[in-house]
């Protein structure tokens, strides 16, 4: 009764079928390829759509790097890079240069990728119009018509009443000019860095059976209006208390001894590269 | 006259159910008003043929059930039509039957060319965004991307309307249904299209509010010189706003000509009893 | 700090990967596979049914893994399903073949063939059996064999007789209508992606792998109001079905060449629905329509409820969420919503970050409009 797992989890025919709907995604930038989600041994919601991506695309010469919020030790990221080695044996990294795949959770890595590189984006909801219309079916005729202006009177109306727009993570954005895009919960720091991303971005959304993508040098814009223009979460005055970077995604803290709040580099596997580097310069100049 | 209509419609057609022999053969008489005893089928709009020409307001009077309001949704391409062709004068596409254009192409047709007042506000407008997020709805959809641009749209609009502004960020839901109507009007306004149709848009509203609305509706033709179809049946509305009249029976058109001359000199039957009935 | 600290995650995940062992094992007890197959019927029945994954022995090994929770069990069947690849699919069943165990109708007293109650806990007093507590093996094996000899008086026909459809005698009575044979090819659901509207094929399956409980609230919303099906149960059936394959190599599809893979045991449902329809001449009239449900294993209230959605479907109706397709077909998978639900545990820190700069970026803009 006993059965041995395939490399990859996967038998090669889902992995080949996996495949085909990302050879469709990439084709159509931005676009939804409905795809035969499997169930996964980790839980739907919890990054089975990334993970169906990795595990197809994985080969045993690849290096993988995993994080969930920035964070290469958060536990669901553990428990995934725990997953994909098991069934593969490839190797693992933290260091975001080293990795040919990386799949993450709401964050881009704050170090720019290469074209030697694949992101991979876990996709809780993949459809940008839902908060507008719940209906699938409808949505489907939304895009096919280029029919978005729901999503842009949604941020007139908070302009109209906050003042500005009020958007948090998940700020739509779109693709090669033609389709509407959930960048996923990627904070609104992080949608820049697809605009014309070196390294293929692909999104995969497990329960809700979607896979999509953006092709490397594809132009990515965040819906704003021309005189109200997209802004970013604002970490003005504060840096990481580790490490000293500024320009990145911060942490906020509460430091429990002075009650104050501190920050932090949200990108773990960042923070800890930047220390490196500052220990080696001290290093290198007490010997010197 | 040998101008060119700026809309013109030809042999419109709409009906529910799919017909049988009986109702084919026009010699067995099996439909009754617009019903076909033998099969069901209802026959909305049969045959339909007008031409809407620039700054004019046409009127369409008829009794409820007579076709008038679902031929201005095949117009407007909310319900789909039978059969017919209708054509738009927009350079470079004169010839183009609008009816056999993709969703897409209706849909920017409806953005850029059309204005939609419906009888029930609920229809035309989101009764649960910002009076001034319906207007700009409108614009954005038509490829506005400006905010100050489309709140200076909006607020001018509804002053026209008569919308006090210091009320264009409440939604549409907690406004009384003439003020509602008004907001309608402001955003079939919104991106100055070239026709503009009027469903039945007083029914319902109280009788000063209704002069209201009506003045309201002259003042624009007046000044934007926008192509109008009203439909209405009442005809005091139709004398009051209409140029040229069709009267509508059992999804036909039995009567048309200068309102006044309608009105004055009626020929068909139906139409005598219906202007008696108004003096 | 809460627990995605900089390093130590990994560390975290093999404690209370131990930990959540450890309370599986503490007690000191062993429960054997063979012992959930022969006394939870109900419990392997139900996660089968979910998983949509017919093997009593590999449910009762999740259910013993899971500890008993049925939506870890279901989930673990899932996911092993995930790695068996599709070699096969079986010739389509007729249901009037089936091994009867249990049949009966709320629509007619008397059926032919007869009512026949087989084992069902409908009629029995819901009072804790207290003696259960000190249940001696010795007296089951006595009250067995009384049992058994009780049966040796009761007289055997001398042939197996199929039981008719209930549904058969109407359809001569001309109160449903007769369909063409349909044989397209059902989709399958677990190949391609669900897609609106639903085929009756996508619809009936993503129904019989719901949640139990999903489904059975549903169909009970329907039926009190928020709904318009109100059904007479017209046969529920529960027996054991031949499963044939064709040979694969073999394409000229002759009977003979079928392969016998097995039995499965299911409940079957039909449901009549009485609509309203126009005839030729343009008038009203009743008709019956039927529900479809059918499921793994015995269970009896998900396969009714099947049927009642089964038939909501079949008339969208925007007023009632269990006639809405994408309401009832998206959100029934125990797998998916208890997957989505148990996510929200998840580390969410940046994207509260966002939300908190959104919030007091709005709060500042405000302040500054004020001043």
């Amino acid at each position: 009764m006993k059965a041995n797992t395939h490399f990859a989890f996967f038998d090669e025919g889902s992995k080949k079928e996996i495949r085909r709907a990302t050879l469709k995604a990439v084709a159509i930038p931005g676009y939804q390829v409905p795809f035969a989600s499997r169930e996964m041994p980790i839980a739907r919601g919890w990054g089975t759509g990334g993970l169906q991506l990795t595990l197809s695309l994985i080969g045993q010469t690849d290096v993988l790097k995993v994080i969930d919020q920035g964070s290469d030790e958060s536990v669901n990221a553990v428990s995934i890079k725990k997953l994909v080695q098991d069934t593969t044996g490839v190797q693992l990294t933290e260091c975001t240069e080293e990795a040919d795949i990386i799949q993450s959770r709401h964050r881009i890595p704050e170090c720019s990728l290469t074209k030697e590189q694949i992101l991979v984006l876990q996709v809780p909801i993949p459809e940008p119009l839902r908060a507008i219309e719940e209906r699938e079916y409808m949505t489907k005729r939304m895009h096919a018509e280029d029919d978005y202006s729901g999503a842009w009177l949604m941020l007139f109306e908070q302009i109209m009443k906050f003042g500005k727009t009020a958007t948090t993570a998940d700020h739509p954005v779109s693709v090669h000019d033609r389709y509407v895009m959930a960048p996923s919960p990627i904070p609104r720091f992080d949608n820049p860095k697809m605009d014309h991303s070196e390294a293929l971005i692909l999104l995969g959304a497990g329960r809700e059976k979607k896979i999509y993508a953006v092709p490397p040098y594809t132009s990515v814009k965040s819906l704003a209006f021309e005189d109200y223009p997209f802004t970013v979460e604002s970490f003005e005055g504060a840096h990481c208390h580790l490490c000293g970077a500024v320009d990145v995604f911060l942490d906020e803290l509460i430091d429990h001894e002075k009650g104050a709040t501190i920050y932090q580099c949200n990108d773990s596997a960042y923070c800890i590269e930047q220390l490196n580097k500052q220990e080696k310069v001290e290093v290198e100049s007490t010997y010197a | 006259m040998h101008e060119t209509p700026i809309l013109r419609v030809e042999n419109l057609c709409k009906q529910y159910g799919t017909g049988c022999q009986e109702c084919q053969d026009k010699e067995r008489n099996s439909v009754e008003k617009n019903y076909c005893k033998s099969c069901g089928t209802v026959f909305a709009v049969r045959d339909i043929s007008l031409d809407l020409y620039r700054g004019e307001i046409l009127g369409i009077v008829g009794e409820s059930g007579s076709g008038k309001s679902t031929m201005m949704q095949c117009l407007y391409f909310d319900t789909d039509i039978t059969s017919g062709a209708a054509y738009i004068n927009r350079p470079g596409k004169e010839n183009e039957n609008v009816f056999e254009l993709s969703s897409q192409q209706k849909r920017m047709i409806r953005n850029h060319d059309y204005g939609m007042v419906y009888q029930n506000p609920v229809h035309g407008l989101k009764m649960n965004f910002s009076s001034i997020g319906n207007i700009a709805e409108k614009l954005i959809a038509a490829g506005n991307r400006n905010v100050s641009d489309m709140e200076a749209t909006g607020k001018r609009l509804l002053t026209n309307v008569h919308i006090p502004l210091h009320r264009m960020k409440e939604e549409p839901e907690k406004f009384s249904g003439g003020m509602q109507q008004r907001v309608q009007i402001a955003k079939a306004l919104s991106n100055n299209p070239p026709i503009l149709f009027l469903d039945e848009v007083t029914t319902g509203l109280d009788l000063s509010v209704q002069a209201n609305v009506l003045d309201l509706i002259k003042k624009i033709q007046r000044e934007l010189q926008i192509s109008m179809i009203v439909v209405s049946h009442d005809l005091a509305v139709i004398r009051m706003l209409a140029d040229r009249t069709i009267v509508m029976l059992n999804g036909e058109i039995i009567e048309e000509g200068l309102t006044d001359q309608v009105l004055e000199d009626p020929q068909h039957a139906y139409t005598q009893q219906l202007v008696y009935s108004l003096l | 700090m809460g627990y995605v600290p900089v390093k130590g995650g990994t560390q975290a995940i093999d404690a209370s990967i131990k930990r959540v062992k450890f309370e599986r094992l503490k007690g000191q007890a062993i429960l054997e596979i063979e012992t959930i197959l022969s006394t939870m019927r109900a419990l392997v029945d139900q996660v089968m049914s979910e998983s949509s994954l017919y093997s009593p022995q590999l449910a009762a090994l999740a259910i013993k893994q899971a500890e008993g929770s049925m939506e870890e069990a279901v989930f673990l069947m899932r996911a092993h399903r995930s790695t068996l690849p599709r070699l096969y699919y079986s010739e389509s069943v007729e249901t009037d073949a089936m091994f009867v165990e249990r049949r009966i109708s709320a629509s007619f007293k008397d059926i032919p063939g007869g009512q026949l109650l087989g084992a069902t806990y409908d009629y029995t007093h819901r009072l804790l059996d207290f003696n259960l507590i000190n249940e001696k093996k010795a007296d089951n094996t006595q009250w067995l064999q009384s049992y058994a000899e009780e049966l040796q008086e009761v007289k055997v026909e001398e042939t197996v007789e199929r039981y008719p459809k209930v549904v058969e005698y109407l359809r001569k009575e001309g109160l449903f209508e007769q369909y063409e044979m349909d044989n397209t090819e059902p989709e399958d659901i677990t190949k391609q992606n669900l897609e609106f509207p639903a085929s009756r094929s996508a619809r009936l399956q993503v129904l019989t792998r719901g949640q139990t409980g999903a489904l059975t609230s549903l169909a009970y919303a329907s039926l009190r109001g928020y709904g318009e099906v109100h059904p007479t149960v017209g046969e529920v059936r529960v027996g054991s079905l031949p499963i044939y394959v064709k040979h694969p190599n073999e394409e000229d599809g002759s009977e003979d060449e079928e392969f016998y893979i097995g039995d499965i045991q299911v409940t079957e449902v039909e449901s009549f629905v009485p609509v309203h329809v126009k005839n030729e001449n343009n008038e009203e009239e009743l008709e019956f329509e039927i529900g479809y449900g059918i499921c793994y294993g015995q269970n009896e209230t998900k396969t009714i409820a099947m049927s009642i959605l089964d038939q909501c479907l079949e008339h969208l109706n925007d007023e009632f969420p269990t006639h809405d397709e994408e309401f009832v077909l998206l959100h029934i998978d125990s797998v998916e919503s208890s997957g989505f639900i148990s996510h929200l545990k998840l580390p969410h820190y940046v994207t509260f970050q966002s939300k908190l700069d959104s919030i007091r970026q709005v709060k500042k803009g405000v302040q500054v409009n004020e001043s």
